[in-house]
């Protein structure tokens, strides 16, 4: 069965340009960049222009990005140096939607004896300004806030939110994994101090990931034990996925334009047409700015993992925010967080796109999705009546 | 993705019996929007009033719930009252192949429909659900105290489970009856109740005894390795097999993921340490060739 893959938000493809790339680094070009001979200094060579095409993508520095196995240790590292950096300031804001690498880790900081606040947000998911103005103070380390959230797509003012936190001296992190490469970044005379990157969602492997790091801003290692990326993580590095992560970055610059206007229309097209053809749906986040390849549809009155797996006999890939995917038991603490009534939280769908992605097969998902969601209303004993108005 | 079965898969794909019986004589409704699973039951009755002659569900859930609800009907066309009533939630998931742990909880939301159908039919006393949860109550039908404050579910209901399924941990509760797994807050409550209906027996530090004859200690060596050992081993994906028992030498047979395993001269001390705890100072746990 071949796949129609709209679960870009979870991994991506890896583009066949960046796996060519990374390809002789495994059994011809094995040398270790620290080498001092000529076999690791060419694979050296390879690794720095890997970091100037990373940077470039983030409006950087070279030297201001340091390569991580994860988008997950790139947060952790940012949060936890922060906290080493500033060990009299005993505050962390973040928000309540975050994704569980940040949220996870504030929360334990929590039995440590700091104090951690949850920023909230509105039906939207638009993130509480005014709650975030008050909360940050001269005792807050960092704020930590997505860029774009996983789920719903809904984009942060990070900007004026680091203005915020620079504002008491605190530190600023955001994590961007899901935005980087969908939407233009640019660090250059931006107040963010720390940004979270992950090669899997943007067509490189799995296994890369980068923290940003302005120059000048105090940092404390999270590995030790090598010189490696100038002592700031140490490990010998990844190549072949640095030098794929290189290339992703430079096709994701180039492939940028397209992603907010070929991709972002096939998505407004996948929801306008499921919104008119299936009653009793809503999109989560609707009206927030949202990433060009997201969409999150909740349909009242069914669940989400017998949508998923009936979606999946027909070779389509999506997600949800229902619990019984995931095997928790409550729905998506983001949809919980904008207040997504219960009647639909456990029936939310995310659709999230590529550049992979085809008329055609968004044509088959919208001639597909009412059936299914018709199908298992069918046998719900909820919502009868209001369907039949 | 959940490893269903290919009967799950089917009774999921192709669910038996779905819709409603107009004019059924008994109705069992459980579960709620919130809880993100319900099922209401619908049973129809031969002219005697005591065979099962039709049955229909319609259920809003996963797919596990679906496979559980369809499983229900099947099973109990055809049976009387009675017989219906014996069916276990286990035997729901044995229907069905099996369901991984973290679905138990489809196969007891059928059984408690059924048994919720059977009792408003027979008109046996079904205490009013206490309305003090605005967020629906899974089980509402079940008198007794609120344990878990967010699926709302009773300590009379949950003391049920455990019995039934003979459940030793919190996260087993969890997996059978969704309590304590959203906020988590009634965990150290849920573990009180496990310890209420199993008895004292699991609370009391276990001691050595005394003086043992051959074959008590024999006896005791075995019962400490199923209950004591083996557990922990499955959760590892290991096993063992006790080989024989000479005197104070046990030996022993590491199987599965602990057969070869680097550390299985660790694990036998492990078990070493169990049996002289437990059984006799003098133990000695000799490993044997798988």
């Amino acid at each position: 069965m071949k796949e129609i893959y709209l679960d870009n938000n979870a991994t991506t493809k890896v583009d066949e340009a960046v796996f060519e790339e990374m390809r002789p680094y495994f059994c011809e070009l094995y040398g270790n960049p620290s080498s001092m001979h000529f076999f690791g200094g060419q694979v050296q060579g390879k690794v720095t222009e890997a970091r100037a095409r990373v940077a470039a993508l983030l409006g950087a520095s070279p030297e201001e990005i340091i390569f991580t196995a994860c988008g997950t240790e790139s947060d952790n590292a940012a949060i936890r140096s922060a906290l080493e950096v500033f060990p009299d300031r005993r505050h962390v804001i973040t928000s309540r939607v975050e994704h569980p690498a940040v949220l996870t880790q504030c929360r334990n900081l929590t039995q440590k004896g700091y104090r951690v606040t949850e920023i909230g947000v509105d039906g939207a998911g638009r993130l509480d300004m005014e709650e975030l103005k008050a909360a940050v103070d001269t005792d807050t380390a960092i704020v930590s806030l997505m860029w774009a959230n996983n789920e719903t797509g809904v984009i942060f003012p990070v900007e004026e939110a680091a203005a915020i936190a620079k504002s008491k001296g605190a530190l600023f992190h955001s994590d961007a994994v899901q935005a980087i490469g969908k939407i233009p970044i640019n660090m250059a005379g931006s107040s963010i101090d720390m940004l979270s990157l992950s090669g899997h969602k943007l067509h490189a492997p799995k296994g890369i990931g980068v923290l940003y790091m302005r120059r000048g801003t105090p940092f404390r290692p999270f590995l030790v034990g090598g010189h490696q990326e100038k002592s700031r993580r140490a490990g010998t590095e990844n190549t072949a996925a640095i030098i794929a992560l290189g290339k992703a970055c430079q096709l994701a610059d180039q492939y940028m334009e397209a992603e907010n206007t070929i991709v972002k229309a096939q998505r407004d097209r996948l929801q306008d047409a499921l919104m008119a053809a299936v009653p009793n749906a809503r999109i989560n986040g609707g009206g927030a700015e949202r990433l060009p390849n997201t969409t999150s549809i909740a349909f009242e009155f069914v669940e989400g993992e017998a949508i998923l797996l009936l979606l999946s006999e027909l070779g389509i890939c999506a997600s949800s925010g229902s619990a019984c995917t995931s095997g928790s038991l409550e729905p998506s603490h983001v949809l919980r967080a904008m207040g997504v009534p219960f009647t639909c939280a456990h029936g939310s769908i995310r659709f999230s796109l590529s550049r992979y992605t085809t008329d055609a097969e968004i044509d088959i998902v919208i001639r597909e999705m009412p059936p299914i969601i018709a199908r298992l209303r069918k046998m719900s004993p909820f919502g009868r009546e209001h369907l039949k108005a | 993705m959940w490893d269903y079965t290919p009967t799950v898969k089917d009774h999921f794909l192709n669910p038996r019996n779905v819709g409603d019986i107009p004019d059924a004589d008994a109705v069992g409704e459980v579960g709620s929007l919130a809880c993100g699973d319900a099922l209401k039951l619908y049973l129809k009755l031969d002219d005697n009033k005591d065979k099962i002659v039709d049955a229909r569900f319609q259920t809003f859930g996963c797919a596990s719930a679906i496979a559980s609800s369809s499983a229900l009907t099947e099973m109990v066309k055809g049976k009387n009252l009675d017989e219906a009533l014996a069916i276990s939630n286990q035997d729901i998931a044995d229907f069905l192949g099996g369901l991984p742990e973290e679905k138990m909880h489809c196969s007891v939301m059928g059984q408690e429909a059924l048994e919720v159908a059977i009792a408003k039919y027979r008109g046996e006393p079904i205490p009013e659900h206490d309305g003090e949860h605005d967020q629906g109550h899974a089980y509402p039908d079940y008198e007794g105290e609120i344990v878990c404050k967010c699926f709302g579910i009773t300590d009379t209901f949950l003391k049920k489970v455990i019995e039934t399924n003979r459940l030793t941990t919190a996260e087993q509760v969890t997996h059978f009856t969704k309590a304590g797994g959203a906020c988590g807050g009634c965990i150290p409550k849920i573990q009180e109740l496990i310890a209420q209906v199993l008895g004292d027996d699991n609370l009391q530090p276990r001691k050595r005894p005394e003086k043992l004859s051959n074959m008590k200690k024999m006896q005791l060596i075995q019962e400490v390795l199923e209950r004591d050992v083996r557990p922990l081993l499955w959760a590892d994906g290991g096993d063992l097999e006790l080989i024989d028992i000479d005197g104070p030498r046990v030996q022993v047979a590491f199987r599965k993921a602990c057969a070869g395993c680097a550390s299985s001269g660790n694990t036998a001390r492990m078990v070493e340490a169990k049996l002289r705890d437990l059984v006799a100072e003098d133990i000695v746990v000799e490993e044997v060739p798988a």
